[in-house]
């Protein structure tokens, strides 16, 4: 047990003397999930609009006003008839033009029927196509709420969206848990990756073996201190989450910690056994970089939804751990589902680990004959 | 006297190659053995062996007067290892390092105090105590290196060429170092490719394509071969090794 708190007082003399490794563990969470949270912004505010009114009345004035104050837009142009449209849009001063045909309200509450056009900027689809939805959900719910109280349509179907679990539908819900997934396949994986294969690299690996230290306990030294400091991480991830950005937590908090707990292990063991195939620091960076971050990124369901990708993408995103560990962490915290729920990741996770360990254990063999 | 190191029949493959070809030699308590040998000879495979850093092919080896395979704990108690690039932590300070593999070697912290006081006085390194090993120059890392690998008083300190790209006199003052631990009875077993350092060695085996040429005292040895040095004796079994195209009954590839 002394020799194990010795080499643990190492390792940290080596994390807080090294200042890159510092900046990774304590400042990119924090700077990661205030730059997707705030900057990344899927939600749109404040998108400058043009308005081309060629009724101006009441009900165009009304629904102008109920867009500028929904919070989303803001008036970029006013725009006359026959203004060149295209000319404004290639200025880039507006997003999405709003065009009332003439005799707006008239032809309303005569025929129940009124022409709005929405223009938007489509170089940026998404963008576009966000604004569009907010914009005609305005106007509706305000054409069926001041206007058509007293009309009665027949068979006319109301339809009522509601959007569970994320009313808001606010992107921030989607980053914390990927942002989890990525802080902690970088520190667990790649830190420790690259701390191990250090060592084989200066010599003193080889020193440890040849002393009376097993095998085992150079292992456990060296991912301890990652695995505080990933669980440290993952609290940190949760509490600005909650506190700044109002990420519920529905689920058990402790179910939550275990299965981070879970995940830091996976990427622990995963760590692992890339140091034991790379035989540099250099190397090890590498393919943790490439084979952890990018997938993690690209192929995990974080950004890009799995569904719409390619089918030789969907199956590997398959075996992409944080595909699975991001799954669980949305349903414990957002829908606050217990383990009856995620079971079936929870397994592939504790599979994924297994493996891990398997292999390491493996390819240590190998590399002492 | 005591025999510290035993090895009998000592054969290592990787696949079909033959790294150490029924090696058989014997060290004793206190000796400089030199174990020199081409790039390739089978040397450092060889030491990792007698380390526990791996593991024989078949043979017999004894180390410290334990048995490698049985009692590898044992084993590796009782010898040090200075490894051929440089093994200290340099982002660490002298006392840290010296705290961290007297830990690893369960020494008390009260022995610790006073074990390095004496090393630090011995190398005139007082004042840089506290200062990062990173900083200092090679010849200092390189007894401070030793002076930690025997730190725990091992039986034997095994040595993979350690004065590799230093010059010649930090080299002298290195051997200084070696010379007194042998006087305190620790048996030194270094590697090295550097044949005037062979002249310092209390007896020298030779390796060449795995297997050991020949073994004896320098002065032995330069008889043996009629040579005015050892460089010369080098030469001469090298060449001889060479120049009788044996017909090779194993029908070696």
């Amino acid at each position: 047990m002394k020799q194990f708190i010795g080499f643990l007082r190492k390792e940290f003399l080596h994390i807080f003397r090294d200042p890159r490794t510092m900046v990774i563990i304590f400042l990119l969470p924090i700077v990661q999930l205030l730059l997707f949270g705030k900057v990344i912004n899927n939600d749109l505010q404040d998108s400058k609009i043009g308005i081309l009114d060629q009724s101006h009345d009441n009900t165009t004035r009304e629904i102008t006003s109920k867009l500028l104050s929904s919070g989303y837009f803001l008036l970029g142009e006013e725009l006359q008839a026959g203004d060149d449209v295209e000319d404004v849009f290639r200025k880039g001063k507006v997003k999405m033009i709003v065009t009332f045909g003439p005799e707006f309200e008239k032809s309303l509450e005569r025929d129940g029927k009124a022409d709005v056009q929405l223009l938007a900027d489509a170089s940026d689809p998404n963008t576009a196509r966000i604004l569009t939805n907010y914009a005609s959900g305005i106007i509706n719910d305000y054409v069926k709420k001041e206007k058509l109280q007293n009309i009665q349509l027949p068979n006319q179907i109301n339809t009522e969206v509601r959007m569970l679990y994320n009313e808001g539908l606010k992107s921030v819900y989607m980053f914390v848990p990927g942002i989890m997934a990525m802080i902690l396949m970088l520190i667990s994986a790649m830190m420790t990756s690259i701390s191990i294969s250090r060592e084989k690299e200066l010599g003193t690996m080889e020193v440890l073996l040849a002393s009376p230290l097993k095998p085992i306990q150079i292992i456990l030294g060296k991912v301890t201190p990652y695995l505080l400091l990933s669980f440290i991480n993952t609290l940190t991830i949760i509490l600005l989450g909650v506190f700044v950005f109002g990420v519920p937590i529905k689920g058990s908090f402790i179910f939550l910690m275990a299965e981070s707990f879970l995940f830091i292990l996976m990427a622990l063991s995963l760590g692992i056994l890339i140091s034991t195939v790379a035989p540099n620091q250099m190397v090890a960076m590498f393919i943790s970089v490439l084979a952890l971050m990018l997938p993690t990124i690209l192929l995990s369901g974080f950004i890009f939804p799995i569904k719409n990708m390619p089918w030789p993408l969907q199956i590997l995103s398959n075996v992409m751990p944080p595909r699975w560990f991001i799954v669980i962490i949305r349903n414990i915290m957002l829908k606050g589902t217990g383990i009856l729920f995620v079971w079936k990741e929870t397994l592939i996770l504790m599979f994924m680990t297994f493996v891990f360990i398997a292999l390491s254990i493996k390819n240590f063999k190998i590399r002492l004959e | 006297m005591e025999k510290v190191i035993e090895v009998r029949n000592l054969v290592k493959k990787f696949g079909s190659f033959v790294a150490n070809d029924h090696l058989n030699f014997d060290v004793y308590q206190g000796e400089i053995f030199g174990f020199l040998g081409a790039n390739g000879a089978g040397k450092t495979t060889a030491m990792r062996i007698l380390c526990g850093l791996s593991s024989p092919t078949s043979g017999e080896v004894k180390v410290a007067g334990y048995d490698i395979y049985k009692e590898t704990e044992k084993v590796k108690r009782n010898i040090g290892y200075m490894s051929q690039k440089f093994s200290l932590y340099e982002d660490l300070t002298i006392a840290e390092n010296i705290r961290f593999f007297s830990g690893i070697y369960g020494i008390s912290p009260k022995d610790r105090k006073a074990k390095q006081d004496i090393l630090l006085r011995d190398l005139g390194v007082e004042s840089s105590k506290d200062a990062l090993i990173g900083s200092l120059p090679l010849g200092w890392k390189q007894k401070l290196a030793f002076s930690v690998a025997i730190f725990h008083d091992p039986k034997i300190v095994f040595l993979d060429e350690p004065t590799g790209g230093v010059d010649p006199i930090t080299r002298r003052k290195f051997w200084d170092l070696i010379y007194e631990a042998s006087d305190r009875g620790i048996t030194v077993f270094v590697t090295t490719h550097y044949m005037d350092e062979a002249e310092y060695c209390n007896r020298v085996s030779i390796m060449n394509e795995g297997r050991i040429e020949a073994l004896d005292t320098p002065e032995n040895l330069k008889k043996q071969y009629a040579a005015k040095n050892m460089d010369e004796v080098f030469l001469k079994i090298a060449r001889n090794t060479e120049a009788p195209p044996k017909p090779s009954p194993q029908g070696r590839a």
